[in-house]
């Protein structure tokens, strides 16, 4: 350590900064328990001297738990979808020879460069035709498509020795016994971390629930909690509450998962 | 002999089988889902593809969009927010990952969990809670600057602090997963090669620039690529928080994209929008690659 300085400076910069990052969240959470008035005083109340909960009453007339049950439906949905199908794939692409195998792998890479949103417009034209608009199915399916399980899986799973699998197989192992006694428990960390980013995506994919739901008790939750925002006589304390349970389990998800999940992250990119 | 090769190979056939039978569902909702709509999009950006009609109009709508100052504008606010964003995303992760990263095991997760905090959140309460921040007669952040003697400002409203307001927004939600990504390599670099360098008497700017610097090249392009495409991508804080406005000043392609197809109904031309967006991040994503992946392994 050549000079003290920089630590302290540096350290007390990131502390700034956190509190910074943390005050939104603040915000939303001591937002929801002020009354209208008291959301919008100028100097504004730090802390909610008089905490209502009439706010959360007001946010409960709106189909709320319709909304928060068709957000884990969704996000659970896409999250086993996408973990089953991706370790399937993901153990094969990385196991097995087959003719073909390179091309497959490129495609799924590929496509994961290119960038989700462009689709939209022609999914959105394609569910429209199979009539899939405002339904769950329209909604879980396409999310299941998406290639970046499919290489994350593929990744972890070239880390499974060989051996192992060729052990199983002179005795005489069957591929879909081999596959759920053996390849499955050793992916599972993998598979883990796989399943929360999935379904954090899932219940964050906003664009894709903005165009693909139509009606009131369809709509997920942020989204829902979107359209009393575009209501100009929404209350702030309404929309707070309602900002507060939009992110409340992600947040809680994450911090339960934080090891996990980071691994998942640096997983498909570190390793490369 | 004969008999054995034929055996042989029927076991090979039959594992080829398996494969494909295994690769089969992610294959086939990766086709539906991914590869034939971007087929189709690039095939309807050529037709007048409206509620009521779908002509064929060949390359008109590329040329519509050339001509539109609106979508020209949208297309320089897309390039702004990716300038600004991305240098200032990439420099204030590293700054956070070096200030973190020989922390104890429980900090480290404390500021990482923090930083990810706005980009786990749903997009809709951020922006919630950004509007009230925002706001001109009752917004914190007016009050704050009021105290440094500042009129107050309508943040969103103004052309001049519309799209700085919104890359502001966008920054705090993209710096999660760098410094996750930038603190798990810095952990990878070896002390020694620090030690080393510290007891040769190199300056702590050396050490950056001649051992950390090029230790984190990998992960550089890997944030590099992905904090692009993203940025180039954002819609949701847009469409929460200006709607593009004030006159298009904060109006981006994808903004242009849902607002072609989703509120005017035109999907020929938001399709069109599109491909150029694609086509645009994969030129830059192939020159990012060229130019920083020369020396990375993969």
């Amino acid at each position: 350590m050549k000079t003290n300085r920089s630590p302290v400076i540096s350290n007390g910069l990131v502390i700034l900064f956190a509190l910074l990052f943390i005050f939104p969240f603040y915000w939303i959470v001591t937002g929801a328990f002020k009354i209208q008035t008291v959301a919008v005083a100028i100097p504004p109340e730090w802390f909610p001297l008089e905490p209502t909960l009439q706010n959360f009453a007001d946010l409960f007339k709106n189909p709320v738990w319709r909304w928060t049950f068709n957000s884990f439906f969704i996000a659970s949905c896409e999250m086993i979808g996408v973990c089953l199908a991706a370790s399937l794939a993901g153990y094969v692409l990385a196991k097995k020879s087959f003719p073909g195998r390179v091309i497959i792998f490129t495609l799924f890479v590929a496509a994961m460069a290119l960038p989700k949103q462009v689709i939209l417009v022609p999914l959105f034209t394609m569910l429209a035709d199979f009539g899939w608009v405002d339904t769950y199915h329209g909604l879980i399916l396409p999310a299941i498509g998406w290639p970046f399980g499919v290489f994350l899986m593929k990744q972890f799973a070239q880390t499974i020795p060989s051996e192992l699998i060729e052990a199983a197989k002179i005795d005489g192992c069957s591929e879909l016994r081999l596959f759920y006694n053996i390849v499955l428990p050793l992916l599972k960390p993998a598979m883990g971390a796989l399943a929360i980013f999935t379904f954090i995506n899932g219940w964050n994919d906003y664009f894709s629930q903005l165009i693909l739901t139509r009606s009131t008790p369809m709509m997920t939750l942020p989204l829902g909690v979107a359209t009393l925002q575009g209501e100009y006589t929404t209350p702030y304390g309404v929309l707070m509450a309602g900002a507060a349970i939009a992110s409340v389990p992600m947040i809680a998800i994450f911090v339960l998962f934080q090891k996990s999940f980071t691994q998942g992250i640096t997983m498909g990119a570190v390793k490369g | 002999m004969l008999s054995s090769i034929i055996r042989v190979k029927r076991y090979v056939w039959r594992d080829w089988l398996m494969s494909y039978l295994f690769l089969l569902p992610a294959m086939g909702f990766f086709l539906l889902f991914v590869a034939y709509p971007m087929l189709k999009g690039v095939y309807i950006s050529f037709f007048n593809y409206t509620l009521s009609q779908f002509d064929f109009v060949g390359l008109a709508n590329y040329k519509h969009l050339f001509q539109d100052e609106t979508f020209i504008k949208s297309m320089r606010n897309t390039v702004m927010i990716v300038i600004i964003a991305v240098p200032v995303v990439i420099s204030f992760s590293i700054f956070v990952a070096m200030t973190i990263y020989r922390k104890s095991e429980w900090l480290r997760s404390l500021f990482r969990g923090i930083f990810y905090l706005p980009a786990v959140s749903s997009v809709v309460s951020i922006t919630v809670v950004w509007a009230s921040i925002y706001h001109p007669n009752y917004g914190i952040l007016n009050y704050i600057t009021g105290f440094f003697g500042a009129e107050p400002i309508a943040w969103l409203g103004e052309p001049r602090t519309a799209l700085l307001s919104i890359i502001l927004v966008l920054i705090t939600t993209s710096v999660g997963q760098p410094i996750i990504l930038y603190v798990a390599s810095l952990g990878n670099i070896p002390a020694s090669y620090i030690e080393a360098a510290q007891i040769d008497r190199a300056s702590s700017g050396q050490i950056f620039r001649k051992i950390i610097w090029p230790m984190l090249m990998p992960t550089n392009l890997y944030i590099i690529v992905i904090t692009t495409i993203n940025s180039f991508q954002v819609f949701a804080i847009i469409q929460l928080l200006t709607s593009g406005g004030p006159m298009y000043e904060t109006s981006t392609v994808m903004y242009g994209v849902y607002e072609q197809a989703f509120m005017l109904g035109s999907f020929g031309l938001a399709s069109a929008m599109g491909v150029i967006l694609a086509i645009v991040i994969g030129i830059i994503s192939i020159i990012q690659f060229k130019y920083l992946g020369s020396d990375v392994e993969y």
